[in-house]
């Protein structure tokens, strides 16, 4: 098939979405959801915009989405609960010997 | 309708006819009368769902005409040497992200040193910018070129820019009888500026992206495939304002006397003189042809090919020099006509506004179809460079 | 509809994205934006990768005011304004350096929002200093070396030149403030003219920070009085964010790798000291100091 290509480079909203950017960093955020109060705080600051408030049946907490967390940390630094921790990925936890 | 008008309010008028939305410029002579014409128009409110605009530079002229000219406007600039320079940048860009901005350029020599007599050194700078340029021999010629810009260049198989180069001075500040168009006239011929994607919060696209290696070259090749629809679809517009106007400016070249071995080749105002100056030396004996080159780019290479396919001898007049080569117009034409065995004799002349006379100009040719007149610098005086 | 997508190419704990989110939820996503070139630019519309929920324009480096008013222009031609505000996001170098069509955007008081993203320097290129390049700070361009220890000018006082322009609203705000952000994106909404909004984005490349101290560094820049968080309207200065305990520069300057030579070369007291004075002198003018009773 032809590649298709826009006029003028124009490019249509939000296809960097197709870019899964949670396999960048070592680390990822983590949400205690017994002590998240759903103050959103961390939705305005994260520069990804992978954390987000959810609603559930009962309960309402900060959802961290892992296809996208580049594990900067800037969430957990500013929770004012400390409901987030960074954690190092399973990946990176070889023992060296 | 028929007037005494100046060569700049020929194009403002044609400018008003074809209703642009967004006009912005800054003043350079002699563009200045173009814009101010238009601004005089604006004050009086006979521009509608118009926005005039005076910019602080000829670079914000043109960036203001990409954010308008994206949002779906259509626009119109007028500059010319400096300021087309100036302007560059932006205009690279604007081709690029195929935007069909109107722009009227009344060709202006180049500083250092300043001159603002008359030379086609500014719009041969913009070569290879990707923009449409069309070289009119008189008013009444740019005048009928405006709302024909627009069509060529607001077409969906086009989307370029697109410059009507006009000879600052010679043709912006005559006065001409010009046959002024009827508002119905253009109308009928100028559909609005619909533009398929623009910038619009109901479809939120993203325009002038970048593209990395495995992409940016097949962006260059689409705007030469615009280049080459742009040269079929203005013969068939210039062919539709025949009909509607009633004037034949010709195709990308008006040849006359095809026949001939002999030939000149030119653009611009001169060419009025060279249809006398080859009457003239026709009837001294001299076979002699002339070719008036209206589109410079994109350039009629077949065209060329097919005129002047059998010539013997093509004597250029080049009003612009690549520095370090040679004249502008030979270059384009030795690279249109390599295989062909026509000689071809580059004469630069004209520079700075530098006078053109009849009789200048016919001995030059004379002598050049007698050998006695090499390529280069004709009219220029003999001189010895020192540093004071 | 998000505004501003996942999956950008930004790097991990960029000030700029956060800026960018909050100043396009403030809008409602009802915005054009013209972008320069710029680490923004870059990491956010490549062809085939846009990131854009929102129409989108990026034409040069040095020219986006006048794309802007361009945009706002043709809304007004074509009867289309109330699809949204247009609004700049330009880096400090595009604002500061090379951008000069900022100053006709001003003078013919386009309806445009101009927000300058300012981490300090030319990020996208390398960390070269602009106008906005704080007083002592080593750039590429402006390397602390035995001689010279890093950028000997001024940080430009681009408020006070908005304000000179008669704009009218100036403000400063910072990543590390969203909400401060969302109100005067808000405000300046409402305001006909050319407004002004200078945001400080923490870039962790470039001031060799760690993700993590993205919003503690932000904060001291705030805290020390560096980075002075006003507010004008109509050249009246209506707001500023006060500080309570004003910290000594060094606090700010001490965890940042483009300021670490003052820390390492004897003669950087100098400079910190000098830096201290230019902090004094920002708690002076805007009266930041809160007052203890
Ligand atoms: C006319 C021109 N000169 C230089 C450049 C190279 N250039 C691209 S972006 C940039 C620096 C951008 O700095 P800034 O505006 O502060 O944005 P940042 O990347 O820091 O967010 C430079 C120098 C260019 N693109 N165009
Ligand atoms: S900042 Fe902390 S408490 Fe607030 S929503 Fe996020 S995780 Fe929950
Ligand atoms: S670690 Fe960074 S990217 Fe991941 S959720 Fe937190 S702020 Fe967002
Ligand atoms: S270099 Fe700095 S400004 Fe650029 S994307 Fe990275 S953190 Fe953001
Ligand atoms: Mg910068």
């Amino acid at each position: 098939m032809k590649m298709r290509l826009n006029l003028g480079a124009i490019s249509e909203p939000l296809q960097s979405e197709k870019l899964k950017t949670g396999d960048w960093g070592t680390e990822w955020a983590f949400v205690d959801k017994e002590k998240c109060t759903a103050c959103k705080i961390c939705e305005q600051f994260c520069p990804d915009g992978c954390i987000e408030v959810k609603e559930f049946e009962k309960e309402k907490f900060a959802v961290v989405d892992y296809q996208y967390c580049k594990g900067c940390g800037v969430c957990a630094s500013v929770c004012p609960k400390e409901a987030i921790r960074m954690e190092i990925k399973e990946l990176f936890k070889l023992e060296v010997c | 309708m028929m007037k005494v008008v100046r060569g700049f309010y020929s194009v403002a008028h044609a400018v008003k006819l074809c209703k642009p939305n967004v006009i912005c410029a800054y003043p350079i002579t002699p563009q200045t009368e173009i814009v101010e014409n238009l601004a005089e128009m604006y004050a009086n409110g006979e521009l509608e769902n118009c926005r005039y605009i005076t910019a602080e530079s000829e670079f914000a002229a043109a960036s203001i005409l990409v954010g308008a000219s994206a949002t779906g406007a259509r626009t119109f600039t007028a500059t010319c040497s400096q300021g087309l320079i100036l302007m560059s940048e932006v205009l690279f860009n604007a081709a690029g992200m195929r935007l069909p901005i109107v722009i009227a350029n009344p060709n202006r020599a180049i500083s250092a040193p300043l001159s603002i007599w008359n030379d086609l050194q500014d719009s041969m700078a913009l070569r290879d910018a990707g923009i449409i340029q069309l070289y009119v021999e008189n008013n009444q010629e740019a005048h009928d070129a405006i709302p024909q810009a627009y069509k060529i260049a607001e077409d969906q198989r086009v989307l370029l820019p697109f410059m009507v180069c006009m000879d600052g001075f010679k043709l912006t500040h005559a006065y001409e009888p010009i046959d002024l168009l009827d508002q119905s006239v253009v109308d009928n011929f100028l559909p609005p500026f619909k533009p398929k994607a623009y910038m619009t919060t109901k479809k939120p696209l993203a325009f002038g992206c970048y593209a990395p290696p495995h992409v940016y070259m097949e962006f260059r090749v689409a705007m030469q495939n615009a280049m080459d629809r742009a040269k079929d679809l203005m013969e068939k517009v210039f062919r539709e304002w025949t009909e509607v106007s009633g004037r034949n400016w010709g195709g990308h070249l008006e040849v006359i006397y095809p026949d001939s071995k002999l030939f000149v080749v030119a653009m611009g105002s001169i060419v009025g003189l060279l249809r006398k100056v080859v009457e003239d030396l026709r009837r001294e004996g001299i076979n002699l042809g002339l070719v008036k080159l209206r589109t410079f780019r994109p350039f009629p290479v077949e065209e060329l090919r097919s005129y002047l396919g059998d010539a013997e001898k093509i004597i250029v007049l080049d009003r612009s020099i690549s520095l370090g080569y040679e004249g502008n117009l030979s270059i384009e034409l030795k690279s249109a006509l390599y295989g062909f065995s026509a000689e071809i004799i580059s004469m630069i002349l004209g520079l700075g506004g530098r006078d053109l006379s009849k009789e200048f100009l016919e001995n030059l040719i004379r002598n050049a179809i007698a050998g006695k007149e090499a390529s280069g610098f004709k009219g220029a005086k003999d001189f010895e460079e020192v540093i004071p | 509809m998000k505004f501003f997508g996942r999956g950008h190419g930004a790097c991990p704990g960029c000030g700029l994205t956060t800026a960018v989110r909050n100043v396009l939820n403030a809008l409602d996503g009802r915005c054009f934006v013209a972008n320069s070139t710029g680490c923004l630019e870059i990491i956010s519309s490549q062809y085939g990768k846009n990131a854009w929920g929102v129409p989108y324009i990026h034409s040069l480096f040095d020219n986006t005011a006048a794309v802007a008013c361009g945009i706002s222009e043709a809304l007004k031609a074509l009867k289309r304004e109330e699809e949204g505000k247009v609004v700049v996001l330009a880096g400090d170098g595009a604002t500061a350096d090379i951008g000069l069509t900022l100053h006709g955007m001003f003078d013919r008081n386009h309806d445009v929002i101009y927000i300058c993203l300012d981490n300090e320097a030319y990020q996208n290129t390398g960390h070269q200093q602009s106008g906005l390049t704080p007083f002592g700070e080593s750039t590429t361009t402006t390397p602390a070396g035995k001689l010279i220890l890093g950028k000997m000018g001024r940080k430009k006082d681009m408020v006070a030149i908005a304000i000179a322009h008669g704009s009218p609203y100036v403000a400063t705000s910072s990543a590390v403030l969203p909400a401060d952000i969302r109100r005067k994106v808000k405000k300046a909404a409402g305001i006909e003219g050319a407004k002004y909004i200078q945001i400080h984005c923490p870039c962790v490349t470039g001031w060799g920070i760690d993700g993590k101290d993205v919003v503690k560094v932000g904060n001291l820049a705030i805290e020390t009085a560096l980075y002075p968080i006003v507010e004008f309207e109509n050249g009246k200065l209506i707001s500023v964010r006060k500080i309570k305990d004003r910290k000594p520069v060094e606090e700010y300057l001490k965890p940042q790798r483009r300021f670490r030579h003052l820390f390492t070369d004897p003669r950087g007291k100098e400079v910190i000291a000098e830096i201290q004075r230019i902090a004094d002198r920002n708690a002076e003018k805007y009266g930041l100091d809160l007052k203890k009773e």
